[in-house]
């Protein structure tokens, strides 16, 4: 039988085809469906880790106990878990450890293209990459075999075109469940393989140098890597969901198809430049493949056809492929594009973030960010934020401009999910180094940018089940603030005076502002209207940017459809020209 | 059956461009295509421009859609689907509902909504054989906005030669089943738009 799913989906059923026990991760565009869709199969575990670098320890300790364990993050959430990965590296594990890495070229979601590939070698492990959904199922189980006969973690590459793209993929029967083991799960003692101080360590190293060098010779047999048969000209090395795309563009090429970007098959390579008059590499972003081709002594050509930013697609390829004079140029076909105005992504209709971003606006704060829904604070008409880089960051940030000396109305926002991820340590530093910096949960009680996972401060676990709800103000208190509010931000003359007096008052402070996502609670209330009669065409409205208040003669319209009734545009109308329509 | 097929699908966060896609990703497949299918979620669904591609051939490699040979695109917003005239295949269809979002700029009035007319032209003269689709009014009539895709889908289905049943087996499996009901009417309301124009 098949069925049509995306990569992630693909990886989920494969881990559950493989016998993976545990999986871990925290969510991450393009990696969250993976263990969405992995909760949902029988006779696992899975669980929001609080970051990604809790989740591959846990995925470790899992493994450590020998079961097979999975780990999911994006790109940049294997720099937080980077740590765990280089010590899990040298000591390997009983069972196996499969960690999946969403790349995201372009960043369609992301603050950064980087090339994670990099890790692989940098971690001296391997790294698989699928080229469609079908491999992504077929690849958790080769990466769970690796681990088990290579005693290492497996990373498993995909980007964003291989997770959120869709393709056949082939059912099998249900795994059956394994046997009921009579002994209770043990940990069983190996300190000299687990215990990293340097004296095991140094035992160790030769252990991972040794592992890469047979992982390598793997490599030239694995089922994996496969030389294709085509013309002479031209050998193509590549990739993963490139591997499709240079497919359509170069259809007689000869490929070398990598299902395994690190450690490389020399063999198979030198093999591959012996059957062609020239070698070319297809890889996104960094030349990765193509300086260790170069290495070899084979004059590849790559990253000098095909550019190391943002991602491919069959178009562009065949582009560069025709300037480099690889394929003819096909017949240019006079299409203009018009210049149409963007539409570029934008807080809810309803958002509750809205009302504290207006509010920084109106006190004219410098607005210290971080990584979520909220980042959309930045956009006009708010404009409202002023740094981003990584998650958990706002918090550090503020207090490195307070340290300099800049007090007038500097603040930190920070998602509640971002704050259980990487926001506790920032805040217990501002306290304990008599910082005096205000920050601002925005506490909408779900990951919502990602689609509305829960976390610690929702009551609930992946699983489904009823968890205990951490409250982010209690938490403050706890570490000793003493200046704590929480406030509801479509109050928002209260949010302004809040605001005001935190800064105002030269101490460290927290303010909560809390209210559910409405797009995770699907929140909904009677759409607002204008009278025009009574607008004076202030454009109060039109600068808290809510997408169904629209610009018309004489005023503003509010479009009803889009409308979820929460008010706030009424709220900051003088003139009391916008009412709630009566149903 | 067709060599390959390439259908784009272009609109706004929340309108439904995923569903709607993966429904005819499904058909291809019950057809005895192989089929591939791509689009970005995350940042892009905020209501912001979102594209779907997806593909139908006896083998397809890539997931994405090369310029300038997409068979059919479904406008699911007007401005949105002016955007891609560049992907159009000489003789394409190009099926438009009728249905403005204001874009945060023209909202502002720093921007203008292109005219109808604009629309037309720019996907004409990519060679593309332009159908208004009364997608948003038939949805509004049948009592859910949500449904516009669906009447798209209706609409498009009169161009293909896969059998209706399979269509709708398709709808009534993949939609939530209390809207059942409510999308194969979408769904019939779409054929009849089209049926003569075929």
């Amino acid at each position: 039988m098949k069925k049509i799913m995306s990569g992630n989906e693909a990886i989920a059923y494969g881990a559950y085809l493989a016998g993976i026990k545990v999986g871990a991760g925290y969510p991450g565009t393009p990696s969250t469906e993976i263990l969405e869709n992995f909760a949902r199969y029988p006779g696992i575990y899975a669980e929001w880790s609080v970051n990604e670098k809790v989740a591959l320890d846990v995925g470790v300790g899992a493994a450590y106990t020998g079961a097979r364990a999975l780990v999911t993050m994006k790109h940049v959430g294997l720099n937080v878990a980077a740590d765990s990965l280089f010590y899990v590296a040298y000591t390997g594990m009983k069972g196996s450890l499969v960690i999946i890495n969403a790349d995201d070229p372009s960043m369609h979601s992301s603050q950064n293209e980087q090339d994670n590939r990099h890790y692989a070698r940098f971690a001296k492990v391997p790294m698989l990459e699928p080229a469609d959904a079908e491999e992504a199922r077929r690849f958790v189980k080769y990466a769970v075999e690796l681990s088990e006969a290579f005693d290492t973690p497996v990373i498993i590459r995909t980007t964003t075109r291989l997770a959120h793209s869709k393709t056949v993929v082939q059912q099998e029967e249900a795994p059956a469940p394994p046997p009921a083991s009579a002994e209770p799960a043990a940990y069983e003692r190996n300190p000299a393989k687990y215990v990293m101080v340097p004296a095991n360590a140094r035992q160790r190293h030769p252990v991972v140098e040794e592992r890469l060098k047979k992982l390598a010779a793997f490599a030239e047999t694995a089922p994996f890597n496969c030389l294709e048969d085509g013309d002479s000209a031209l050998g193509i090395i590549t990739s993963g969901v490139v591997y499709q795309y240079a497919r359509e563009v170069f259809p007689s090429a000869t490929f070398l198809k990598l299902g395994m970007v690190y450690p490389l098959p020399a063999g198979l390579i030198r093999e591959l430049a012996r059957r062609v008059k020239q070698v070319v590499v297809i890889e996104e972003l960094d030349p990765f493949i193509e300086e260790q081709v170069r290495l070899l002594g084979i004059p590849a050509r790559g990253k000098d056809i095909f550019p190391n930013l943002y991602e491919f697609s069959p178009g562009r390829i065949r582009k560069c492929a025709a300037e480099a004079g690889l394929i003819s140029p096909g017949e240019k076909k006079n299409v203009s594009i018009p210049a149409l105005p963007a539409r570029p992504p934008m807080l809810c209709p309803g958002c509750g973030h809205r009302g504290v971003f207006y509010a920084l606006q109106r006190l004219r704060t410098a607005t210290f960010g971080d990584i979520g829904c909220y980042t959309l604070g930045a956009a006009p008409p708010l404009g409202a934020l002023h740094t981003c880089g990584c998650m958990g960051a706002s918090i550090g940030v503020v207090h490195g401009v307070d340290q300099v000396g800049v007090k007038d109305r500097t603040v930190a926002v920070i998602g509640d999910s971002t704050f259980f991820h990487s926001g506790l340590a920032p805040l217990i530093n501002v306290f304990y180094n008599r910082g005096t910096s205000t920050v601002i949960v925005l506490d909408n009680r779900v990951t919502a940018m990602t689609g509305h996972q829960p976390h610690p401060g929702s009551g609930k676990t992946l699983m489904g089940e009823e968890a205990p709800l951490i409250s982010v103000e209690e938490v403050a208190r706890g570490i000793g603030f003493k200046k704590v509010d929480v406030v509801n931000p479509y109050d928002f003359k209260n949010v302004v005076e809040t605001i005001k007096e935190h800064i105002k008052s030269g101490e460290p402070s927290v303010i909560v502002a809390r209210h559910p996502c409405v797009l995770s609670t699907r929140e909904r209330y009677a759409p607002y209207t204008v009278n025009l009669k009574a607008c004076n065409e202030c454009g109060n409205c039109l600068r808290i940017g809510c997408s169904p208040i629209c610009k018309v003669e004489g005023g503003v319209a509010i479009d009803a459809s889009l409308c979820i009734g929460c008010g706030f545009c009424a709220a900051v109308c003088n003139q009391n020209a916008i009412t709630q329509a009566v149903i | 059956m067709k060599k390959k097929i390439d259908f784009l699908f272009a609109g706004v966060g929340g309108q439904g461009t995923i569903l709607a896609s993966d429904i005819l990703a499904e058909v291809g497949l019950r057809c005895g295509y192989d089929v591939k299918k791509s689009e970005v979620h995350g940042m892009s669904q905020r209501g912001g421009a979102v594209e779907s591609h997806v593909r139908w051939g006896e083998k397809v490699y890539s997931p994405l859609i090369e310029e300038g040979s997409a068979d059919y695109l479904l406008g699911f917003e007007m401005l949105e689907a002016a955007r891609w005239p560049h992907f159009l295949a000489p003789g394409a269809t190009a099926l438009v509902n009728r249905y403005r979002i204001m874009p945060p700029a023209v909202n502002l009035g720093q921007a203008r909504y292109p005219e109808e007319k604009e629309i037309e032209d720019t996907l004409s003269q990519a060679g593309a054989r332009m159908v208004w689709i009364e997608g948003a009014a038939k949805a509004r009539e049948l009592g859910s906005p949500a449904v516009a895709g669906v009447v798209l889908l209706g609409a498009l289905s009169n161009y293909l030669a896969e059998p209706v049943e399979v269509w709708q087996t398709v709808i009534e499996e993949m939609v939530p089943p209390k809207f059942k009901e409510l999308n194969v009417k979408a769904f019939e309301a779409g054929r009849e738009m089209t049926v003569k124009s075929k």
